[in-house]
């Protein structure tokens, strides 16, 4: 996560944790949105949000910080982690450290956090799962990624396609070179929804099953998304709306994470 | 619409059809001779030969024999094309260098006459890469006129005891000097650089060499610049021929063993510094 951007948005609630990204548009338009819950991390979980009716906190804060924090405390014991007010606010991470002497150490990080206020919290809503033309399961993400890597040398923008026929397609087009690979036999996830209505399933109905849905995306961009998988995920859905957004959907265990591509023109 | 294309594209009488089975042989000799962006690809029945040159004082041929492929097709009696070496390998490695043992990219490349791209065709595990390179104008290549007839000095030997010599080069030195003598030292490399001059001897009667034919004593110097990616081709390469002729000029053939024990030769050429005139200085 930390890899992919500079800050985020942390938001607590009494289930769950998200880390909640969104760029601006100039900036590429990128949105990120990860949920966990909070039950497989924590043993004790308490929180006092805004209100009774909004038990809900929202911080800012760079997840740069966050991650070295983590790692000194790898081999931890224990880590207790709290929102504090210093002399500004806090994210304060006490983390008991095995020793050889009877006696633990305890080392505390402080990480400053920017506290968003109630009326702000608009601006952080799940983002919307677009009305794809075409759902599909991604390729093992190690060839992906090597594929992409190898183009990200040649082109700048490359051109996703996939259909609801299990195709995929990969394309960079310079001056120099095409270069396209083809990823076939990939399966489909079948999206259910309580009311049979669902927009998704009209979406992808209407569509001619063999017809490729195409987003035109910065290469760098799913690049960094793709080398910034440090675990394997379960599956990997990718959604294209043709011409307008590519949506990754990551599930794990007790984390998901949904990433927003937006398309460059050229 | 497009995976429709490439079967289309099988049937396509074009003047060159080759097939690979492990890409990464290609992309192996290939890395060897790549110091510049593009390359000459002489196509003949005997298999391809992959040129690059630079600053008309440096040579090195890839060759790649039609034994080397499964299916090696050529309609006419030779063709030449220029191509982007960079973008070649790129696409010959697309699948990353470092694939699973046991998973191995399949090549197919075609070519289908002046003008038209060449076209690489890449399958690893049911995954299938398109490949099409637009090609260039052949430019003229430098003919060295190294023939047999003219060699004074010629050196097989084991590429080990070189690969270190050559790189533990004192790169702050313009040139690198071959001595080849029938007497001692017998075979010299030397430099001469900001920290001062140093020496390597390889005598003639070392593990390492395996034959050794001097006639008379030679030196002669090159720039370090023009010899420095052959250090590529003498990496990979299992044995090497170090030659030169009656005018200094140098050529170095090292032959390079596939992964599936297949051997295949690349060569370099060099012209020598002008500064100094063969033999005149010892």
């Amino acid at each position: 996560m930390a890899k992919l951007a500079k800050t985020c948005t942390l938001r607590l609630t009494t289930t769950k944790l998200y880390f909640i990204l969104s760029e601006k548009v100039v900036n590429g338009g990128i949105a990120i949105w990860c949920e966990l819950t909070q039950g497989h991390f924590f043993n004790e979980y308490n929180m006092d949000g805004y209100s009774e009716e909004f038990n809900e906190i929202y911080l800012d804060l760079t997840p740069d910080n966050l991650l070295r924090s983590l790692k000194s405390s790898q081999n931890a014991k224990s880590i207790k982690i709290k929102l504090t007010k210093k002399h500004a606010p806090c994210l304060t991470f006490e983390v008991e450290l095995p020793s050889l002497s009877s006696n633990s150490r305890l080392v505390t990080h402080d990480i400053p956090v920017n506290v968003i206020p109630h009326r702000l919290w608009d601006d952080y809503k799940e983002p919307d799962m677009p009305d794809f033309d075409v759902s599909i399961y991604m390729p093992p993400l190690k060839l992906l990624r090597s594929v992409v890597d190898r183009m990200k040398n040649l082109s700048n923008f490359v051109l996703l396609s996939a259909n609801q026929r299990g195709q995929m397609k990969v394309k960079v087009q310079t001056d120099l070179v095409t270069v396209t690979t083809y990823f076939n036999d990939l399966d489909h996830p079948t999206w259910r929804r309580d009311d049979s209505q669902s927009q998704e399933d009209r979406g992808s109905l209407q569509r001619d099953p063999a017809q490729f849905a195409e987003v035109h995306v910065d290469i760098r961009k799913l690049a960094q998304f793709l080398s910034s998988q440090q675990v394997n995920p379960l599956k990997v859905i990718c959604n294209i709306v043709d011409n307008r957004i590519a949506h990754f959907f990551l599930l794990h265990e007790d984390v998901s994470l949904q990433y927003f591509m937006p398309v460059v023109s050229t | 619409m497009s995976l429709s294309a490439q079967e289309a594209d099988d049937d396509n009488t074009g003047v060159l059809v080759a097939r690979m089975d492990n890409a990464r042989n290609m992309s192996n000799i290939l890395k060897a001779i790549h110091f510049k962006d593009t390359a000459i690809v002489f196509a003949s029945p005997n298999g391809l030969k992959v040129t690059v040159e630079d600053a008309k004082c440096v040579q090195a041929n890839a060759f790649i024999q039609a034994g080397l492929f499964l299916e090696y097709t050529l309609k006419e009696e030779q063709t030449t094309f220029k191509v982007n070496l960079t973008v070649l390998l790129e696409c010959l490695n697309i699948f990353g260098n470092n694939s699973l043992p046991g998973s191995v990219t399949a090549l197919k490349m075609a070519y289908a006459g002046y003008g038209s791209p060449l076209i690489l065709m890449l399958e690893d595990g049911g995954v299938l890469t398109d490949c099409s390179i637009k090609t260039m104008e052949p430019d003229e290549t430098l003919d060295f006129n190294f023939c047999s007839t003219n060699v004074v000095n010629k050196i097989i030997m084991k590429s080990e005891c070189l690969k270190e010599a050559f790189s533990d080069l004192d790169m702050t030195s313009d040139v690198v000097q071959f001595l080849l003598s029938p007497d001692e030292p017998f075979f010299r490399l030397s430099t001469f650089g900001n920290a001062g001059s140093t020496h390597s001897d390889f005598p003639r009667d070392s593990d390492m060499v395996e034959s050794f034919q001097c006639t008379r004593t030679q030196t002669s110097r090159y720039k370090i610049s023009l010899l420095k990616p052959s250090l590529k081709a003498l990496m990979l390469s299992s044995r090497i021929s170090v030659r030169t002729d009656t005018r200094g000029f140098l050529s170095m053939q090292y032959m390079i063993k596939m992964e599936d024990g297949q051997v295949c030769f690349v060569e370099y050429f060099c012209s020598p510094d002008e500064e100094l005139d063969d033999g005149d200085y010892d």
